[in-house]
């Protein structure tokens, strides 16, 4: 066996609170391949952000560690990039100056930033508003932006926190349709956060649920279905029968059932 | 709803008093007729050289302005105002930016600044100018310490509020300090230090004045002391004015540039292609 690409090794983290420290994660292990897809889900406050901060090098975790091939993640990176749960744009700069921001940081030449901020426009669907100030955005909009942004970035991983957590189920349908055919065509390393267990199956190679806080895994489950895939999926008796099991395993459910 | 409408009820930093002119014209033009009528009719011929007339008044700012003794003052005070200003204002933002990153120097600082701020600095000016001679010199100090806290405490302010977000995001694509200092902490903080500035502008005029009134030979304050000293009251009212007004020019100057600067800001439905709309 190789060494794994992602490795969350015995991760814990607790907050000091004014009620002594709140424990948010316990334990937690798991692996990530190169180019996999890996979605994230449990109730809600069990760790999911924390898990993604840490991941992200913003937080140090209180046991345990992250590992990108085989080094320790203990600072920010490039190769790592974050999507946060609330969309955090510069107000003061446009949709494209937002987008831009890591290529101006990149040192590269106006002309470059020029093509590739046109390039992501139009991939997460915002040519035409590359003017607007992020005051004008709608919060779907401003998710997007900021996706843009990080895929900018060009991250190695990609920690996306409920990308579409503000949007409603039409658009947040497209939206895994654009991220799914994004995936498909450069095969970046994903770790998404979501709440949806359709969602989950939909995109990911492999969902990684949680339990209630403190989060621990509770079971790992093995998305078998063809790609690419679509949003037509979505009403196959094979995704239902999938998501029916993750729903069954958020709800308290032990660990030992395996799906194949 | 046109645009114009929308921006109004956004906020009154963008309201102009230039929007409001004839009713400003018409409230100055009224209050200057119950001034003219007041004296007339109250005032018996010996007392009335207590308040001169309107038309007293500006008979003397004609002169005053013609003769160059009114450009000459007023260049000097506003020459110890731009210099203080500037000392002020940049000792603000450099201490601004050390208190806001440095938790030391803020433990180190902030007691000290807070405190120095229940020192009366009208009562200061005389050991200042003792310090700093009767010359300009003196002046800008007064002024510069005016100046000083009301910028430093708005630079903190907008420096310590920005979204740890926006930070961590800047972190995350590894930026060296300049690059934040340039892309995050500038842009996030200036609309506070334009709020500042424009609050310090005003005080420094007045910095200015209180540094001329202890040792001077010329300036704004020069002329109303000399003008108490001769009961030259006309000149006192044309100094006084010109100070007003000279206030009244850097506010609004400042309101226009930090309307500017806040123009992503607008929640109107425009685009922000840089046009104001009309
Ligand atoms: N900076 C912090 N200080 C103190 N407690 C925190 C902090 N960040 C998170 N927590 C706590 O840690 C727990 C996990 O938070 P986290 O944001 O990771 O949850 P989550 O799984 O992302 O929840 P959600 O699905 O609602 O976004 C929560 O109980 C939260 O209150
Ligand atoms: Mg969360």
């Amino acid at each position: 066996m190789t060494e794994p690409f992602l490795r969350i090794r015995n991760l814990s983290a607790s907050f000091r609170g004014y009620l002594g420290d709140l424990s948010a994660l316990d334990n937690v292990s798991f692996d990530v391949a190169r180019g996999e897809f890996v979605c994230l889900i449990g109730p809600s406050g069990c760790g999911k952000s924390t898990l993604l901060r840490i991941a992200a090098g913003l937080l140090v975790p209180s046991r345990g560690e992250i590992l990108l091939e085989g080094q320790a993640l203990r600072s920010p990176q490039k190769r790592v990039g974050l999507v946060f749960q609330q969309p955090a744009l510069l107000p003061w700069r446009t949709v494209r100056d937002n987008i831009a921001l890591p290529l101006e940081m990149m040192k590269l030449s106006p002309a470059d930033i020029q093509t590739q901020t046109a390039d992501l426009l139009a991939l997460v669907g915002l040519a035409g508003f590359e003017q607007e100030y992020p005051i004008h955005l709608s919060g779907g909009m401003a998710q997007r932006t900021a996706l843009a942004r990080a895929l900018a970035q060009n991250p190695e991983v990609l920690l996306l926190d409920e990308p579409f957590g503000a949007l409603d189920a039409l658009t947040r349908e497209r939206m895994a349709a654009e991220l799914l055919h994004i995936w498909e065509r450069d095969q970046r390393t994903v770790l998404m956060v979501t709440h949806s267990v359709e969602e989950a199956v939909l995109l990911a190679d492999r969902v990684v649920v949680l339990s209630a806080r403190p989060g621990h895994v509770v079971e790992i489950v093995e998305v078998t279905l063809p790609r690419p895939r679509s949003p037509a999926l979505l009403t196959t008796p094979e995704l239902q029968r999938l998501a029916g099991h993750l729903r069954e395993a958020l709800s308290g459910g032990n660990g030992d059932t395996s799906v194949s | 709803m046109t645009s114009h409408n929308a921006r109004k009820s956004n906020g009154d930093y963008r309201q102009l008093p230039i929007r409001h002119l004839p009713f400003y014209l018409l409230s100055v033009g009224l209050a200057l007729l119950v001034w003219q009528m007041g004296v007339q009719w109250i005032a018996d011929a010996p007392r009335r050289f207590l308040l001169p007339m309107p038309g007293e008044v500006l008979a003397r700012f004609i002169e005053l302005a013609t003769n160059g003794t009114l450009v000459q003052h007023a260049g000097v005070t506003l020459l110890e105002m731009g210099l203080g200003l500037l000392t002020g204002t940049t000792l603000a933002v450099l201490l601004g930016y050390g208190v806001a990153h440095s938790k030391l120097l803020a433990y180190l600082l902030e007691p000290v600044i807070v405190t120095s701020q229940a020192v009366p600095i009208v009562a200061l000016a005389p050991l200042l100018t003792v310090w700093f001679g009767p010359k300009l010199a003196s002046k800008v100090v007064v002024c510069a310490l005016i100046v000083f806290f009301p910028i430093l405490v708005n630079v903190v302010a907008g420096l310590k509020g920005i979204d740890p977000r926006l930070r961590d995001l800047f972190r995350m694509l590894e930026a060296p300090w300049h690059k934040v200092l340039l892309n995050l902490e500038i842009p996030a903080a200036l609309p506070a230090f334009l709020a500042g500035l424009r609050v310090s502008g005003t005080l420094a005029g007045m910095g200015a004045v209180v540094g001329e009134f202890v040792a001077s030979t010329q300036g704004l304050g020069y002329l109303v002391k000399q003008g108490q000293n001769l009961y030259d009251l006309p000149m006192m009212f044309v100094a006084i004015i010109t100070l007003m007004v000279i206030a009244l020019t850097v506010y609004g100057l400042l309101t226009l540039v930090e309307r500017r600067a806040r123009r992503w800001n607008v929640q109107d439905m425009t685009t922000a292609d840089g046009e104001e709309p009309a």
